[in-house]
């Protein structure tokens, strides 16, 4: 059997894919950029995060390019200005929920929600910040997990769960009130799961996740030895 | 050419963006020439002039006191710049503002302090129980984060301004910078 192609237009340009890819998959192909946070290539879409919303010709809504299926004949633009608008608010509501203080976070000058920021030209926060009190969990012996800066994106839920099988972090409540949690909410040093792998620390894209010892700066994630993730969806093909 | 009327204010920061200006180095001598600089901690004026053109403002605000120096430098002032981090999103100092300033204070004073523990009250401006970013206040024209902004931005900047091309200005900073 063929596989069924399809053709559509994204910001004008003529552009075709496979009907079972997404709108954000062929954008990509064709060197069409679209920010994305909680998107890691490799492990399964959420679609949470809401920063590759798109327009499509024809609905009312924003479609999120990472769980939307391309079509026949679809018209989509990636950057108008009311796109770039909500990314830009979508961006200062991340800053705003919880406590981030770049100047002092093990991940400053490589975060992907501090380059999103300077990308986007969020040179402030317009909504009131929030300055939750939360905790941090170091009781891991080689990690921390600091909730201040966790951007509840799960990329550390999915990654644990569907690619090392472990399953040991999932989210409880809901809302505002979500939590990153290591099993039935134990402290991350006396989960029975975790196998020490060190995953969800290098796919978390801001400072949440951490190597024990690491000061300002200084945790800089192996973004680039991931292959795994992606020879991984290659398969499922 | 008319020069800048310049002045810049120190609130609830480190002093590391006034570092920032400073290390402009031999620049400042080329900016002199278009700028007249006219309240700062760096020079010897005691009270804010009745107008200024631009007023630089570090630090983030913390107390009745510094919010009164910022509502009335705002009302003097033309073009309003936050000048760094702390007046941009509040940073340090807003780490405090998840607990409350009353458990700061005896943390601080009380916990920490063998002798003669006591939380200092005479003569000093009274903390908000939030350190908070400029903008939550009052108007702010442009914002520069940076922790501190490189003295590299900072002429951008201050250069863009004497030009007057503010309007289109694109800082090559961000948060933590
Ligand atoms: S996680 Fe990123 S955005 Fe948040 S404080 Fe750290 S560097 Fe800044
Ligand atoms: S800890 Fe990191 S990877 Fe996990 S949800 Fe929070 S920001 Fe995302």
């Amino acid at each position: 059997m063929t596989a069924q192609i399809i053709t559509l237009t994204i910001n004008g340009l003529q552009v075709s894919g496979l009907a079972s890819e997404t709108i954000l998959q062929v954008a990509r192909e064709n060197n069409l950029p679209i920010p994305t946070l909680c998107f890691l290539e490799g492990l399964s879409t959420q679609g949470s995060c809401r920063l590759c919303m798109v327009e499509v010709a024809g609905s009312p809504k924003p479609q999120p390019a990472c769980v939307t299926l391309i079509q026949e004949g679809m018209e989509i633009s990636t950057h108008t200005e009311q796109l770039l608008h909500y990314r830009r608010k979508i961006i200062e509501l991340l800053f705003s929920e919880r406590n981030h203080v770049c100047a002092v976070c093990v991940s400053n000058g490589h975060c992907e929600l501090q380059d999103l920021a300077r990308e986007h030209g969020v040179d402030h926060i317009d909504f009131p910040y929030r300055y939750p009190a939360m905790t941090v969990d170091a009781s891991h012996s080689r990690f921390v997990l600091d909730h201040n800066r966790c951007i509840l994106c799960t990329r550390c839920v999915r990654v644990c769960g569907e690619i090392e099988g472990a399953h040991t972090w999932d989210v409880k409540n809901r809302g505002i009130r979500s939590l990153i949690v290591a099993d039935f909410d134990t402290p991350w040093g006396s989960s029975t799961t975790c196998t020490g792998c060190g995953k969800c620390v290098h796919v978390c894209p801001t400072g949440a996740l951490s190597e024990k010892g690491k000061s300002v700066a200084e945790m800089l994630k192996k973004r680039p030895s991931l292959p795994y993730l992606v020879a991984n969806r290659t398969l499922e093909h | 050419m008319k020069k800048l009327r310049l002045a810049t204010l120190w609130l609830d920061g480190c002093s590391g963006c006034h570092m920032s200006l400073l290390d402009m180095d031999e620049r400042l001598l080329d900016l002199a020439a278009s700028i007249d600089f006219v309240y700062s901690p760096l020079v010897d004026v005691k009270t804010f002039p009745e107008t200024v053109d631009v007023t630089c403002i570090e630090g983030a605000v913390s107390s009745a006191e510094d919010e009164h120096k910022l509502r009335t430098v705002r009302e003097r002032t033309a073009l309003l710049i936050a000048l760094g981090d702390c007046a941009v999103t509040g940073n340090v100092p807003a780490m405090r503002n998840s607990c409350g300033i009353g458990q700061v204070m005896t943390t601080v004073y009380c916990k920490r302090e063998a002798l003669n523990p006591q939380i200092p009250a005479t003569g000093l401006p009274t903390l908000h129980d939030q350190a908070l970013p400029l903008h939550s206040f009052v108007k702010v024209d442009l914002f520069i984060p940076g922790c501190p902004p490189s003295a590299d931005t900072l002429f951008s900047a201050l250069t863009a301004l004497i030009e007057g091309r503010a309007a289109d200005l694109r800082l090559n900073t961000r948060f933590g910078a």
